[in-house]
C-alpha cells in the first residue's frame, strides 16, 4: 500500500432527522454532481414518509426549543456558528464545487453565511423588545403584545445558493423559537448535509432542525397539506407549482411565505421580515398589582 | 385473630380442587405432578421465535388491507386508563371516546372495552350503558398482586358488583417463579369463581417471567385454571408486550384448543403505541393461531396512546394527507 494510489472513499450521505442520521425510509439515493458534471457523492432522496417522520420529530422538539429562554436560544445558535467556523474549509470546498465558484468567492459566501448565522443568533433576545409592545390603555391594567413562535415550519430551501441561501431561510425560523423541516437544494445538497453534521455536534436539541435532501417538487405537496405543519416557506419551490402548494396549504390555514419572483442575491441586508413571518403576536391584559 | 374480609377464606377446610379439562384432568393432583407437567412442555427456541416474528414483521400491508387492519385493530382496543390520578370525569370522557373514537367520521368502529380500576367500573358502566362496549376492571391488588387471597377475592367481587363485564387479574409472580404452581392455579380458580358471569383475563406479567419457557408454562397454567383470556402485562413495567412473547402465547392457545376443544383469547397490553405495531400483532395472530382469533371476542389490544395513532392513520387513508395530533382528542 505504501506509495500506492489511495482508493477514493465514495460517500453516501444520509438524512438528518430527529438528531440522528437515518437513510431514507424508501432506500433511495441520487448522485450529486459538481457544477461541471463530475461525480461528488451520493445523497439520500427523501420520501413522503421521511417528511412525515421529520414533522413528528419537529413537533416533539417544539416544546423544549420554544420554551427555552431567548437568551439560551441565542447561545445555542451562536455555538452553531462556532462549529461552522471549524468546518470552514469543508464548506468552502463544497460550495465551490456545487456552485462552480472560484475559491475566493466561495470563501466569501461561507464567511457571509457564518456571519449571518451569528447575526440571527443575536436577534433571539431582542425580538420581543422590537416586535412586542406595552400598549397604551385607559384603565388600571397593563396590555402587552408579545411575539410567539408559530410552531413547526416547513422550509423549501433555495435551489441555487446552497449555504448562504440555506442559512438565510433556516436561521430566522430557529431564532424565533420554531422548529424546522427543511427540504434542501436538490442539485446542491452537500453544504446542507455538512450543516446537519454541524447541528448534530453543537447544542441544538435533536428534532429542532430536520434536513431532507431530495426533491422539493416531490415533498412540497405532502408538507403543504400536512395538518401538523404550521407554516411553510416556499422559497425553493418550483416556480410553476408554488401557487398549487399555497392552495394546498390553505386546507390547514398555514402561514405561507411566498417565493420571490427569482432567487434573490442573498448577500443583501436580510431585515426582520423572515423572522416576523414565523412569529404570532399574542396580546394579554394584565391587572396592575396593588 | 379475626379477619375483616372473609373468614372462610382462611379456614383450613378447603374445597376439593377443581379439575382442569380433559385430557389434563390429573395434572393438578399434586404439586410435583403439576410441576412435572409444566416443565414437560416443549422448550421455546428463543432465537427461532425472534427470527419468526422478525420475518412476520416485514409483511407489507397496504391500501384496502391496511384499512381493514386499522378498523379491526380499533375494534379490538381495550381503551385503558390505570393511573392513580383517574377521576370519574376522566373515565366518562374515555367512555365517550370509546363509543365514537373519531367524531368526524361516523364510520369509525367503537372499541371493544374500557379498562379501569375497580372503583371506577360503575362510572364506566353507566357511561357505556346500551353501547355493547364492555367494562373491564383490573383487580386482585393490581399491578403487583401482593395481597392476601381474601383481599384479592374481595377486590374481584367489588369490581363485579360495580358492573365490570371483564376482570383483569394478575398472577402471583412470586409464587410462580419460586415454583409454587398449585398456589397460582388455586388462586386463578378462586378468582374465576368470584367473577361469576364476568370474563376473566389472566395477566402473566411476562416482563417479570424472564424467559419464554416461563411464559409458555404460565400460559398453560392460566388456561388449565379456567382463564378466558391470557394477557401479557399490566403495562406498569417494561418490557411489556413484545412480539416473541405474543407468539408463544398464541401458540399456547392454539395448542390448548387442539387438545381440549376450549378456545382462550389473548390480549397483549402495554408498549403497543403505533399502528405498525398493532398490524404486526394482527399478522402474528393470523399466522400463528389463525383467523378464528381475529375478532374482538378472542383478541384484544390493551392500550391508551395506540388508539390516537390508529385514528391518525385512518384519517390519512380517508383524506389523502397527513393528519396531526391536534386532530384527535387528548385523553
Amino acid at each position: 500500500m505504501i506509495g500506492g494510489e489511495r482508493l477514493a472513499v465514495r460517500k453516501t450521505y444520509k438524512l438528518y432527522l430527529g438528531g440522528a442520521f437515518p437513510r431514507s425510509e424508501s432506500g433511495r439515493t441520487y448522485e450529486v454532481h459538481d457544477a461541471k458534471g463530475a461525480f461528488l457523492a451520493n445523497a439520500a432522496r427523501a420520501s413522503r414518509k421521511d417528511a412525515r417522520d421529520a414533522v413528528v420529530a419537529a413537533r416533539g422538539a417544539f416544546p423544549k426549543w420554544s420554551g427555552a429562554t431567548a437568551y439560551n436560544r441565542g447561545q445555542v445558535l451562536y455555538r452553531v456558528a462556532e462549529v461552522m467556523e471549524g468546518r470552514h474549509a469543508q464548506f468552502c470546498e463544497e460550495v465551490a464545487a456545487g456552485e462552480g465558484l472560484s475559491a475566493g468567492r466561495a470563501r466569501a459566501a461561507v464567511d457571509a453565511a457564518i456571519d449571518r448565522w451569528v447575526w440571527y443568533a443575536g436577534w433571539t433576545d431582542k425580538l420581543a423588545a422590537v416586535l412586542g409592545s406595552a400598549n397604551p390603555v385607559a384603565g388600571p391594567y397593563f396590555d402587552f403584545s408579545l411575539p410567539e413562535p408559530t410552531g413547526v415550519v416547513a422550509v423549501l430551501a433555495p435551489q441555487r445558493s446552497s449555504l448562504l441561501g440555506l442559512v438565510s431561510v433556516l436561521a430566522p425560523v430557529l431564532a424565533g423559537g420554531n422548529t424546522a423541516v427543511v427540504v434542501t437544494s436538490r442539485e446542491r445538497p452537500l453544504p446542507a448535509v455538512t450543516l446537519g453534521e454541524v447541528l448534530a455536534t453543537s447544542d441544538v436539541p435533536g428534532g429542532v432542525v430536520n434536513l431532507l435532501t431530495g426533491d422539493a417538487a416531490e415533498l412540497g405537496p405532502w408538507l403543504a397539506e400536512h395538518d401538523d405543519v404550521d407554516a411553510i416557506d416556499l422559497t425553493g419551490a418550483p416556480p410553476e407549482r408554488a401557487m398549487e402548494f399555497e392552495r394546498e396549504a390553505a386546507g390547514s390555514i398555514k402561514r405561507v411565505l411566498r417565493p420571490p419572483a427569482a432567487e434573490p442575491d442573498w448577500s443583501g441586508d436580510p431585515g426582520l421580515g423572515r423572522m416576523r413571518t414565523f412569529l404570532e403576536t399574542k396580546t394579554v391584559w394584565h391587572p396592575k398589582g396593588f | 385473630m379475626t379477619h375483616v374480609l372473609d373468614p372462610h377464606a382462611l379456614t383450613a377446610e378447603t374445597p376439593p380442587r377443581r379439575e382442569p379439562p380433559t385430557p389434563f384432568a390429573d395434572v393438578t393432583r399434586s404439586e410435583s405432578a403439576f410441576r412435572a407437567f409444566l416443565h414437560g412442555l416443549p422448550g421455546v427456541d428463543q432465537v427461532g421465535a425472534q427470527s419468526r416474528v422478525a420475518v412476520l414483521g416485514t409483511r407489507s400491508i397496504k391500501t384496502t388491507s391496511k384499512a381493514w387492519a386499522i378498523d379491526t385493530a380499533i375494534s379490538m382496543v381495550d381503551l385503558t386508563t390505570l393511573e392513580g390520578a383517574d377521576t370519574p370525569g376522566k373515565v366518562r370522557s374515555l367512555a365517550a371516546k370509546a363509543r365514537r373514537p373519531d367524531p368526524t367520521d361516523p364510520g369509525c368502529p367503537p372499541v371493544a372495552a374500557v379498562c379501569v380500576y375497580g372503583d371506577l367500573a360503575g362510572i364506566a358502566k353507566e357511561a357505556l350503558a346500551g353501547t355493547g362496549i364492555n367494562v373491564a376492571a383490573v383487580a386482585t391488588a393490581f399491578p403487583s398482586g401482593r395481597a392476601s387471597r381474601a383481599v384479592k377475592l374481595a377486590d374481584v367481587r367489588d369490581a363485579v358488583a360495580n358492573g365490570a363485564d371483564e376482570i383483569d387479574m394478575v398472577i402471583d409472580r412470586g409464587a410462580f417463579l419460586s415454583g409454587r404452581y398449585l398456589d397460582v392455579f388455586d388462586e386463578i380458580v378462586a378468582v374465576k369463581e368470584a367473577c361469576g358471569e364476568a370474563h376473566l383475563k389472566v395477566i402473566l406479567e411476562t416482563g417479570e417471567l424472564v424467559t419464554l419457557d416461563a411464559v409458555r408454562r404460565a400460559s398453560w397454567l392460566a388456561m388449565l385454571a379456567g382463564g378466558d383470556f391470557i394477557k401479557t402485562s399490566t403495562g406498569k413495567i417494561s418490557p411489556a408486550a413484545t412480539l416473541p412473547v405474543c407468539l408463544v402465547m398464541m401458540e399456547a392457545v392454539r395448542d390448548f384448543r387442539a387438545a381440549t376443544g376450549r378456545q382462550v383469547g389473548v390480549k397483549p397490553a402495554g408498549g403497543i403505541r403505533t399502528t405498525k405495531d398493532a398490524v404486526k400483532h394482527l399478522v402474528l395472530v393470523n399466522e400463528t393461531a389463525g383467523p378464528d382469533w381475529l375478532t374482538p371476542d378472542w383478541f384484544r389490544i390493551g392500550a391508551s396512546s395506540l388508539l390516537n395513532d390508529l385514528l391518525l392513520q385512518r384519517q390519512k387513508l380517508r383524506t389523502g394527507h397527513y393528519s396531526g395530533p391536534d386532530h384527535v382528542s387528548v385523553d
